[in-house]
C-alpha cells in the first residue's frame, strides 16, 4: 500500500471550504490594497475600514445567519424582512410607548426566533421547499412592517439616541484634519456584537457537532441520514440561527440609522446570500465558512465605496459592479475547483 | 441475538416483504442472498431503520426493540455499510467516521484525527484523517465507510454489497477483518451477489424469493447449483450452456471494421490507444480496477473531452465531440454508474425507456400517449423488466430492473454499436445471464457490442476478443485461443 501515494499535492490537503476561504481573502486583500494605491487619500485612513464596518454590521449579522442556512443546504429570503419589522417594532415600541432600551432587544430577538421556529418547522418537519417558506415570510413579514406603522419616523428616546452614538474608540489609527486636529478611529457598538457572532458561529460551525452536521446535512443529506444526523432537527435549527441573526442583526440595523420605516433593508437578503457567496459558500450546500462571509462582507461594501469615490455614486453602477464581482468570484471559484479536481484525477 | 419475526413492508405496488423471518447469531456471518427485487436491501433498510415496516417484531439479545432511524439503530449496535456510498464527500475523512455517533456536543479535533489515523492505518487504507472525503477513491471510501462500522462497537454489522467497488486484495483485507470480528462475537450479515464470496466467508445462509423467505441453510447442507437454484425459483440454465448458443454473425459485411479509432485519448488520463470493433463482433475491455477500461470506452463515445486522436465510423472519418455525436452515428453507451449517468429516478419506467429516442427525434416532436406506451411495454415484456407498471417511478425499482430499463433505453435507438460499461454488476445472477444471452443474441442479428466486466469468466463467455490494460495503457489483445483466465490473467500482471 505504501506504493499507493496520495495524488494530487498541495490539493490534496486544503478541503474545498477552506479553498474558497483562502481565495476569498487574499482577493478582498488585493482589492483594498488596489484601492489604497489607486484612490489614494480616503482609503489610505483606517476610519475608512471602520466605516465599513460600521455601516454594514448589521448586513454582516444577517450574512453568517445565511450562511449557516445555505451550508445546510437551504436559503432564506426573509431575512430583509426580518430586519426591517425589527427597526419599526422597536422604534414603535421606544418612541410611541417610550419603552425601555433592554426590553427593545428582546423584542428584536422575540421576531427572529418566532420567524426561525416557523419557517424551520414548516421547512424540516413539512418538507416545504425552503424558498417558498421564506419568501412567504418575506411577504408577511414586510406586510406587518407597514401594518404596525405605514410612515417612516426617527427614534427620540434618549436611552436609545445614547447608546447608538456610543462610540468606541480604536486608539493610535486616528488621523488628522486638515486643520491638524486629532480626530481618534472609532466603531460602533453594532461591530463589536457582528464580531463577537463571527466568532461564536464559527466555533459552533468548526466544533460543535451540530455546526458538523449543517455540513453533513448540506453535504449529502441521505448520507448524513444513514450516519446517523437527525437531518430534521439540523435542518429546524439552521434556520431558527438564521432568523435568530437576522433578528439581531435587525436591531444592529436599527440602531445604526436610528429609525423605523418599511423601506429599510429592502433587498438586504440578496446583499446576504451574494456576501455568503462571494465568502465561498455555495448555495448547493454543504460547502462554506463564516469568517469567509465576513470578508464577502467586506468586499461587497469595499466595491461599493470604490465606485462611489469614483464619482459614480448611482444605484446602478453599484449594483453593475456587484454582479461584475459575483461573476468574478465565482468564475474564479469553478475554475479553482475545476484545477483542484484536474489535479487529484492524475 | 437478532431475531425479526413476521416483518411485512408494502411500498405502493408492490408487496416488497411479506411475513420474513431472520435470524442471527453471535459470531455468525450470515448471508442473505436472492435476486434482484427479492427484497434483501428492504429487509435491512426496516433493519436499520430507514424504512419503516407495516408488520412484525424485531428483537435484539431478547428485547423487543423499536427502530425508527438509522441513528436508533446505531444507538442499539447495528452498523451498516451499503452498496452505494453513504458518507458526506464535503467532509474529511475523520468526520465521516465519527459524526452522527457519541454524545459529545464538542468535537475534538486533535483526538479524532488521531483516532481515524490510527484505525486507518491498522486497516491499511491509503488515506489520511484530515483529507476532504471527495479527494478519496470510491474504493477507498468504500473502506473507510467500513472503517467506520467496524469501529462502532458494534453487536450487528451488516455489509450490503461492500466488495462491488473493491479489487481483489481489498476484499481479502476486508474478509479477514470480518473473521477477527467473527472471533470477537459479532454478527455478520453480508449481502453480495459473489457466489465464490459466501462460500469463502459464510456460516448460514438465508435466501429470500419475491419478498419472501424461501428458508435458512447451513453453508455445509447448499451446494452452489442449489443454492442458485433456490435463488431463481427455477433450476437455473447451466451458466456454461450459452457458449454453445454462440452464433457469430455471418453475412458478406461480417469483417467491415464499424468502428476505428487511431492513438485516442480524452483528458481522463488514459495514454492514447487503438482500437477497432467489426460488425456483429463482441469485444471487451478488461483489467483491474481503475485500469482505465472505462475511460476507454467514454473516450469512444464522446464522455470525456477527446484530447486527440482519429475516429472512423463505417471507414469514413468523423468527429466526435460529445455523447450526441456518438449517437447520431448510431453509438449507444450504457455507463458504469446508473445512478450518476443513467438513471433519471423521478420519472417513470416508460419516460426513461423512450428518453434517448425523443432527444434524437427532437423534444418538439413528442411521441404520442399510445406510441409510448407501446415502445415500453414491448420492452418490458422483451427483457422481463419487473415494475408495477410502465408508470412507475424509476427510483423504485431495484438495481438490476433499473439496468434492464436502461438497456432498454440504447436498444430502442437500433444502435449498431453498443458499448456495455458494468452492465452487470451489483445484479443477481438470473439477470446477469439474461443480458449475456441478450448481448449474445444482438451480436448475432448484426450489432457490435463492447463489453466490460470485472469478472473475467463473464468477459471469456460473450468477449471474442479482449483488450487487456494495465496503468491506463493497453498492454494486450486476446482472441481466438489465447482466451483463457490464465491467459487473461498474465497479461494483465506483465509476465509473459
Amino acid at each position: 500500500m505504501d506504493s499507493k501515494k496520495l495524488k494530487g499535492g498541495i490539493f490534496n490537503k486544503i478541503s474545498d471550504t477552506n479553498l474558497l476561504l483562502v481565495i476569498t481573502i487574499v482577493i478582498f486583500l488585493l482589492m483594498y490594497i488596489g484601492a489604497i494605491v489607486f484612490q489614494g487619500s480616503g482609503f489610505k485612513k483606517p476610519q475608512m475600514f471602520f466605516n465599513i464596518l460600521n455601516a454594514n454590521a448589521a448586513l454582516i449579522i444577517t450574512a453568517i445567519g445565511m450562511s449557516v442556512v445555505m451550508i445546510s443546504g437551504g436559503i432564506d429570503i426573509s431575512v430583509g424582512g426580518v430586519v426591517a419589522l425589527v427597526s419599526m417594532c422597536c422604534a414603535v415600541y421606544l418612541d410611541k410607548a417610550n419603552g425601555n432600551v433592554w426590553v427593545s432587544m428582546l423584542i428584536a430577538i422575540g421576531i427572529g426566533l418566532a420567524f426561525g421556529l416557523v419557517q424551520g418547522t414548516l421547512v424540516a418537519y413539512f418538507d416545504i421547499q425552503p424558498f417558498i417558506v421564506s419568501l412567504a415570510g418575506m411577504f408577511f413579514a414586510r406586510g406587518m412592517t407597514t401594518i404596525v406603522n405605514t410612515k417612516p419616523f426617527n427614534v427620540q428616546n434618549p436611552a436609545f439616541v445614547k447608546l447608538k452614538e456610543t462610540r468606541i474608540k480604536i486608539p493610535g489609527m486616528g488621523s488628522y484634519n486638515k486643520k491638524g486636529m486629532y480626530i481618534s478611529a472609532y466603531i460602533e457598538i453594532g461591530v463589536v456584537v457582528a464580531l463577537a457572532l463571527v466568532v461564536i458561529l464559527f466555533l459552533v460551525l468548526r466544533y460543535t457537532k451540530l455546526g458538523r452536521s449543517f455540513y453533513a446535512v448540506g453535504g449529502n443529506k441521505q448520507s448524513a441520514l444513514m450516519l446517523g444526523i437527525n437531518v430534521r432537527r439540523t435542518k429546524f435549527l439552521s434556520h431558527v440561527i438564521c432568523s435568530l441573526m437576522a433578528g439581531i442583526g435587525g436591531y444592529v440595523y436599527f440602531l445604526n440609522v436610528g429609525s423605523g420605516a418599511a423601506s429599510h433593508a429592502s433587498g438586504m437578503e440578496m446583499n446576504a446570500i451574494a456576501s455568503s457567496i462571494i465568502g465561498g459558500t455555495m448555495l448547493t450546500g454543504g460547502v462554506g465558512n463564516i469568517v469567509g462571509t465576513l470578508f464577502g462582507v467586506l468586499s461587497l461594501s469595499t466595491i461599493q465605496n470604490i465606485v462611489a469615490s469614483a464619482g459614480l455614486g448611482e444605484a446602478w453602477w453599484t449594483g453593475i459592479t456587484i454582479a461584475g464581482m459575483l461573476c468574478l468570484f465565482l468564475l474564479i471559484q469553478s475554475i479553482v475547483i475545476r484545477q483542484k479536481k484536474r489535479a487529484l484525477k492524475t | 441475538m437478532l431475531e425479526m419475526r413476521g416483518i411485512n413492508k408494502t411500498f405502493p405496488g408492490v408487496k416488497a416483504l411479506q411475513n420474513v423471518d431472520f435470524s442471527l447469531n453471535k459470531g455468525e456471518i450470515h448471508a442473505l442472498m436472492g435476486e434482484n427485487g427479492a427484497g434483501k436491501s428492504t429487509l435491512i433498510k426496516v433493519l436499520t431503520g430507514v424504512y419503516s415496516k407495516d408488520a412484525g417484531t424485531i428483537s435484539l439479545d431478547g428485547q423487543t426493540v423499536s427502530i425508527h432511524s438509522p441513528a436508533d439503530a446505531q444507538r442499539l449496535g447495528i452498523s451498516t455499510v451499503y452498496q452505494e456510498i453513504t458518507l458526506c464527500p464535503n467532509l474529511t475523512v475523520a468526520e465521516n467516521m465519527y459524526i452522527g455517533r457519541g454524545k459529545d456536543v464538542l468535537t475534538n479535533w486533535r483526538k479524532m484525527n488521531a483516532d481515524a489515523n490510527k484505525l486507518l492505518k491498522k486497516l491499511d487504507i491509503p488515506a489520511k484523517a484530515t483529507q476532504q472525503l471527495a479527494n478519496c477513491s470510491i474504493a477507498v471510501q468504500q473502506m473507510i465507510a467500513i472503517a467506520r462500522a467496524v469501529d462502532m462497537e458494534c453487536k450487528v454489522l451488516i455489509l450490503d454489497e461492500p466488495t462491488s467497488s473493491l479489487d481483489e486484495q481489498e476484499v481479502e483485507k476486508l474478509f479477514g477483518l470480518m473473521r477477527d470480528l467473527k472471533a470477537l462475537g459479532v454478527g455478520i450479515i453480508f449481502v453480495t451477489h459473489f457466489l465464490d464470496q459466501v462460500y469463502e466467508v459464510c456460516d448460514k445462509i438465508t435466501v429470500l424469493r419475491d419478498g419472501q423467505l424461501v428458508g435458512e441453510f447451513e453453508i455445509k447442507d447448499l451446494p452452489r447449483v442449489q443454492l442458485v437454484a433456490k435463488m431463481l425459483g427455477k433450476e437455473m440454465d447451466d451458466l456454461s450452456d450459452i457458449k454453445g448458443e454462440r452464433e457469430s454473425y455471418h453475412s458478406a459485411d461480417a469483417d467491415a471494421k464499424i468502428f476505428e479509432a487511431e492513438q485516442l485519448v480524452s483528458d481522463a488520463g488514459i495514454k492514447p490507444f487503438d482500437f477497432y470493433i467489426k460488425k456483429g463482433e463482441v469485444n471487451g475491455f478488461t483489467g483491474l480496477l481503475g485500469s482505465g477500461r472505462s475511460e476507454c470506452v467514454r473516450a469512444i463515445f464522446g464522455a470525456d473531452r477527446v484530447l486527440g486522436g482519429h475516429v472512423k465510423v463505417n471507414g469514413e472519418p468523423v468527429k466526435i465531440k460529445g455523447p450526441r455525436d456518438a449517437m447520431k452515428r448510431g453509438i449507444a453507451y450504457l455507463p458504469e454508474d446508473r445512478k450518476v449517468d443513467g438513471i433519471i429516478g423521478d420519472l417513470s419506467v416508460r419516460d426513461n425507456i423512450i428518453l434517448a429516442l425523443q432527444v434524437m427525434k427532437g423534444f418538439f416532436k413528442p411521441f404520442s400517449k399510445s406510441q409510448a406506451n407501446a415502445f415500453a411495454e414491448e420492452y418490458i415484456k422483451k427483457l422481463s423488466i419487473k415494475t408495477a407498471s410502465a408508470d412507475t417511478p424509476i427510483k423504485s425499482l431495484s438495481g438490476g430492473n433499473q439496468q434492464k430499463v436502461i438497456l432498454a433505453r440504447w436498444l430502442l435507438m437500433h444502435p449498431e454499436y453498443l458499448i456495455l460499461d458494468e452492465p452487470t454488476r451489483g445484479i443477481d445472477v438470473g439477470t446477469k445471464v439474461d443480458i449475456q444471452k441478450l448481448v449474445l443474441e444482438l451480436a448475432s442479428e448484426g450489432m457490435s457490442v463492447t463489453f466490460i466486466s470485472s469478472e473475467t469468466d463473464e468477459m471469456l463467455r460473450t468477449c471474442s476478443r479482449l483488450i487487456v490494460m494495465r496503468d491506463r495503457k493497453v498492454v494486450g489483445e486476446l482472441s481466438g485461443d489465447d482466451l483463457t483466465q490464465s491467459k487473461i490473467m498474465s497479461t494483465i500482471a506483465g509476465g509473459e
